[in-house]
């Protein structure tokens, strides 16, 4: 018995979320006194996947195969099962990303695992194998219990932080038997923002709804937003009046983020909006009306006029980097 | 061409989401149940890809007979016809091998649902039913074009975009701007009553997955207002005080 922990790569590269992936991996890994695998598919360099001895993955097992050079899921499900397969693992990690929302699933139906997705939390030891998970878009969490002998569990961004462990990293090439009815779903282009920090696993958030009155108005957000280092969101309204793009929207028919900040500027607080923010660990309010539910759940807040507040922090900021 | 859209029945998304006894249940008193709103997207492309006689969509709900309510407004909104499997859905796997067992026998094209359910938020059951059926799926999607054999699909990846491409059966997951959801008409709602809902009895599967209990997050603490002609004490907190900056 092992764990397993995919790694997904992006652009030959992991990120952030992958290394809190390994981090939660190993932290089982250790509940269970057993080893850490990891499984990287694509074109990764060494130095790379040598990283992720950092977080306590002992050994790498690397697909460097031209034909599952960019993500296909039922392809990858696959490789992913026979590398648990192979290494004996019985509990399969990986991150609740969007590529791996749809991977999870079909590795789960290959392993007759059941899944534990969204996870926030370790699992509990001791005789039940239980998770928490964030449940109703954030509004509450559901512990998950798993009765399968094989366990899948995809964990949320930000949720456990990354933690070093530091083992040297073994890299294995892994060649394995893809069908080519895997393969009949083709990436024909990927089309990435650039200088754009993804919102879904960003730290820092700055949002905006429609007291923003019109998309012309967002100079400012992303001017803040760029000061800190921050992703850019928004409310629902404003991604359907198309002033934003809809994968900025945020709330329990957008995304649900938990950032360390969440800064809403005239965004009211509607339940619906609340859902997918509420675990942000520290939540901004910036909104001229002071009855606004927003400031129901903020830690901090200025009742004021965005147009004149969002210039004057701008300002601030730009002082406090000195 | 045969669409099968498949729709969960969730708590309306004004809910205050509250649980029973010893918080193991969801507290459905008073909760006005809806499409998933995810659903609802699949839905309207669905029936957007099938007008002009193109095709027809199949709307597909595992639930007891209190679920029906949800299944009209979706035969409303304009699916032609409607399943309903007959059992409490227990764990993704087991809503997930209830429709591919059905998909399997009636031989759909595309299989249509949402990104997640707003309630367990899973994501689950797409991507099971694809692999149960051995077919490509293809997670949140934000725009679906079709021609009768190939599809061409942008999905979402952090941020970005992928184009992806795929013929023959396969199985999507539908965010926002895959279709604007459609609002029920009159004429909708007057036929939805006569169009066929057929039940189907739930095949047994082993249970993987339970939830044991809820919890609810713990109120956040009263917000430290700051005044408007001081914003910058703002930046001071976030950097000393709450440490995010
Ligand atoms: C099924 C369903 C699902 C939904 N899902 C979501 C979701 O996922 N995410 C989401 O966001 N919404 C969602 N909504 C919509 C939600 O109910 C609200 O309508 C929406 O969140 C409101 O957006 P808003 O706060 O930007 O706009 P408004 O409600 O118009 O509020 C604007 C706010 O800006 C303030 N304001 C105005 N001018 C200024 C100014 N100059 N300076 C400072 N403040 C100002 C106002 O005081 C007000 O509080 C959903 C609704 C439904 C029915």
């Amino acid at each position: 018995m092992s764990v397993l922990v995919y790694v997904e790569q992006v652009d030959g590269k992991f990120k952030k979320s992958v290394f809190e992936a390994v981090s939660y991996a190993k932290a089982i890994a250790d509940q269970n006194n057993t080893t850490l695998a990891a499984i990287s598919i694509g074109n990764v360099e060494e130095s790379e996947l040598k990283a992720l001895g950092t977080y306590g993955a002992a050994k790498v097992l690397n697909v460097a195969s031209e034909e599952l050079k960019t993500f296909v899921n039922q392809a990858y499900a696959a490789v992913v099962a026979e590398a648990a397969t192979k290494e004996n693992a019985n509990i399969v990690v990986l991150s609740n990303s969007f590529s791996g929302k749809g991977l999870a699933p079909r590795i789960a139906v290959k392993l007759k695992a059941g899944l534990i997705d969204g996870a926030i939390e370790l699992p509990t030891t001791g005789d039940q194998f239980r998770v928490k998970k964030t449940a109703f878009s954030g509004k509450a969490f559901a512990i998950t219990e798993l009765s399968s002998a094989n366990k899948v569990i995809a964990l949320n961004p930000n949720a456990f932080g990354v933690k070093e462990n530091p083992v040297d990293a073994v890299i294995e090439a892994f060649s394995p038997a893809v069908k080519p009815t895997d393969l009949t779903a083709i990436v024909k282009d990927i089309v990435r923002a650039t200088n754009k920090i993804s919102l879904p696993d960003a730290e820092l958030v700055v949002s905006a709804g429609r007291g923003l009155k019109g998309p012309e108005n967002w100079g400012m957000i992303e001017e803040l937003a760029s000061l800190l280092g921050a992703a850019t969101a928004c409310s629902k309204p404003v991604s359907d009046a198309d002033w934003r793009p809809h994968s900025e929207h945020v709330g329990q028919t957008g995304i649900a983020i938990s950032p360390n900040l969440y800064i809403a500027i005239g965004i009211s607080g509607a339940i619906q909006h609340l859902a997918g923010v509420s675990s942000s660990k520290v939540i901004v309010v910036i909104n001229k009306d002071p009855e606004a539910p927003f400031f129901k759940v903020a830690d901090y807040g200025i009742v004021g006029d965005a147009f004149e507040v969002v210039p004057k922090l701008i300002e601030a900021l730009k002082t406090h980097k000195g | 061409m045969k669409l099968l859209v498949c729709i969960s029945n969730v708590p309306d998304t004004t809910t205050k989401i509250t649980f029973t006894n010893d918080n193991t249940q969801f507290n459905t008193a008073g909760v006005q149940f809806i499409v998933n709103p995810y659903d609802e997207i699949a839905l309207s492309k669905a029936i957007e890809l099938c007008e002009g006689g193109k095709g027809t969509v199949t709307v597909l709900n595992v639930g007891e007979a209190i679920t029906e309510p949800t299944i009209r407004k979706a035969l409303a909104i304009g699916a032609d016809d409607a399943v309903r499997i007959n059992a409490a859905p227990r764990d993704a796997y087991f809503t997930a091998y209830q429709i591919a067992q059905y998909a399997k026998s009636n031989d759909f094209d595309i299989i249509l649902c949402g990104r997640e359910s707003i309630d367990y938020n899973g994501a689950q059951v797409a991507g099971m039913v694809a692999e149960i059926l051995d077919i490509p799926s293809i997670s949140i999607i934000k725009k679906l074009e079709y021609d009768g054999t190939t599809a061409t699909i942008e999905r979402e990846i952090e941020g970005g975009k992928e184009i992806v491409s795929v013929s023959g059966k396969f199985v999507v997951s539908c965010a926002e701007g895959v279709a604007e959801p459609k609002i029920p008409n009159m004429r909708g709602i007057m036929s939805a009553r006569s169009k066929p809902l057929v039940v189907v009895e739930a095949q047994d599967v082993e249970e993987v997955a339970k939830v044991v209990s809820f919890e609810t997050p713990p109120p956040r603490g009263t917000v430290k207002l700051i005044p408007a002609e001081e914003t910058e004490k703002l930046i001071d907190l976030l950097h000393q005080e709450a440490k995010v900056i």
